[in-house]
């Protein structure tokens, strides 16, 4: 077991050291969260808002199948994705495989069912609240989209952020389309595996400890927004 | 604003709304004029909130019309108000709920800001202006809510029992509002089953009772001398459903 301490040591050095090749690597992976978070949340929160509010013929069914795309195998995503980018895909002159933008994709079209979803929820319960009198007032469909997602914006905020927990911990989907190639598309979870896989823990528990880090931060730090917006804006 | 052609009367005829087999509303026919304080009196589970519904267009009737009747009818929808038993407020400071309905009805940002502070003012809100309108209290936020609709500058203002649960200094500053609105030649219509406040602001009685209207009389023919059974003993006070 004392392999076990050792590597503890270690990693420590790499965190505390800076190291070069773990910065760059957690790097690129929060790069392509923030980016995938983004576009999830700029399609996401429209989406999600105009499936809260309008109403068309096989609404209920987008809806269950939003829901249900909330927990999609990232492997069974990955390998649809792979097929589309890959040189004798539809997508393949694009030449997008193994590269970030690969990545970026899989992890956008993993989080955006739950930002869609998340979204319709918080939406459709406000409008419950505020429909009779938005409708009092005159206010046209564009306008209430504007004006509940603004409202919702603390229970918003808070899915994004569970989008983003879930990208930054992403592996299965990134591997396949990214390649996890060194210096160019290795993450931190892609990574991880590698270096376990060959018995460098060292730098697995470094990428390891910054990945639990993150998911605490991100948590906490969507706590905090929640408390401080409801105790202002009540 | 109210230098335009009215919008007034409101006709209803033959209006019926039904909800899951149940007919809530029944063949309601009566028309809404110009000048006194309309105020729709009856029990819990009458139809009062719906029948004001109707009248502001949020729901539209199973059968029947509801249709404003004057020349300047055109422009009904943007000229009217409502003001509902729980006011909801935007999660904004108080002046800019007020803004907010203003730049819904096309104002221009100058006369906005000029409105707003008239609009607070009047309903002496002016030092809360720009506190988060959610944590107001109570009777603060119907005062918005009033304020909310004066702003508008409305031909007529629907009202479902506005203080319905607030307290009595409270109740007194949102009556204060209300003919405030009717003095400056607003058209009132409002909901209560508070016998007290209807005896106070009345100036015409609508009766309703189990979705169907069985009185329409002058506020003091109606509390003098009832006609209907039902009336008698609501006016009397006793437990009525």
């Amino acid at each position: 077991m004392h392999d076990f301490s050792e590597a503890f040591t270690a990693a420590f050095r790499l965190l505390v050291g800076l190291d070069p090749d773990l910065l760059e690597i957690v790097g690129l992976s929060l790069r392509m969260t923030f980016s995938a978070a983004l576009i999830a949340a700029l399609l996401g929160l429209p989406a999600g808002a105009a499936l809260a509010l309008l109403r068309f013929p096989g609404r209920h069914a987008l809806i269950v199948l939003v829901n249900a795309l909330m927990g999609l195998p990232p492997v069974v995503l990955g390998l649809v994705l792979y097929l589309l980018l890959s040189r004798a895909g539809p997508l393949g002159v694009l030449g997008l495989l193994f590269t970030p933008t690969a990545m970026i994709i899989a992890q956008t079209c993993l989080i955006l069912p739950i930002i869609t979803a998340l979204t319709r929820q918080v939406i459709e319960d406000l409008s419950r609240e505020y429909d009779e009198q938005l409708r009092s007032l005159g206010a046209g469909v564009v306008r209430s989209i504007g004006t509940l997602l603004w409202d919702g914006r603390s229970s918003l905020v808070t899915g994004i952020l569970a989008g983003f927990g879930r990208a930054a911990g992403e592996v299965g989907s990134i591997m396949i389309v990214g390649g996890n190639i060194d210096h160019f598309t290795r993450t931190m979870t892609t990574a991880m595996v590698l270096e376990t896989s060959r018995g460098n823990f060292a730098l697995s528990l470094g990428l390891g400890a910054v990945l639990m880090a993150l998911a605490l931060g991100v948590n906490a730090a969507a706590a905090l927004l929640k408390e401080t917006a409801q105790r202002a804006q009540g | 604003m109210r230098a335009d052609l009215p919008i007034l009367p409101l006709v209803l005829e033959d209006v019926v709304y039904e909800a899951r087999g149940a007919r809530l509303i029944d063949r309601l026919n009566f028309a809404i004029e110009a000048g006194p304080r309309t105020i729709i009196l009856g029990p819990n589970g009458a139809g009062k909130s719906l029948t004001l519904r109707l009248c502001h267009g949020l729901i539209q009737p199973s059968s029947g019309r509801v249709e404003w009747r004057g020349p300047g009818a055109r422009g009904a929808r943007r000229r009217q108000a409502m003001v509902f038993q729980r006011p909801v407020m935007l999660r904004r400071s108080a002046a800019a709920n007020i803004d907010y309905a203003l730049s819904l009805a096309g104002l221009e940002r100058r006369t906005r800001a000029r409105r707003v502070e008239e609009a607070l003012e009047r309903t002496g809100l002016s030092l809360l202006a720009r506190r988060p309108a959610r944590v107001l209290s109570g009777g603060e936020q119907q005062r918005l809510a009033l304020a909310r609709a004066w702003a508008l500058g409305p031909d007529v203002v629907f009202l479902d029992e506005p203080t319905a649960s607030l307290d009595p200094a409270a109740t007194r500053a949102v009556e204060d509002i209300v003919n405030a609105f009717h003095n400056s030649g607003a058209k009132i219509v409002m909901t209560t089953q508070d016998l007290g406040q209807a005896r106070r602001l009345a100036d015409e009685v609508i009766f309703l009772h189990r979705g169907r209207m069985l009185e329409r009389e002058s506020a003091e023919r109606f509390f003098s001398a009832p006609a209907s059974p039902e009336a008698r003993a609501f006016v009397r006070g006793e437990l009525l459903w």
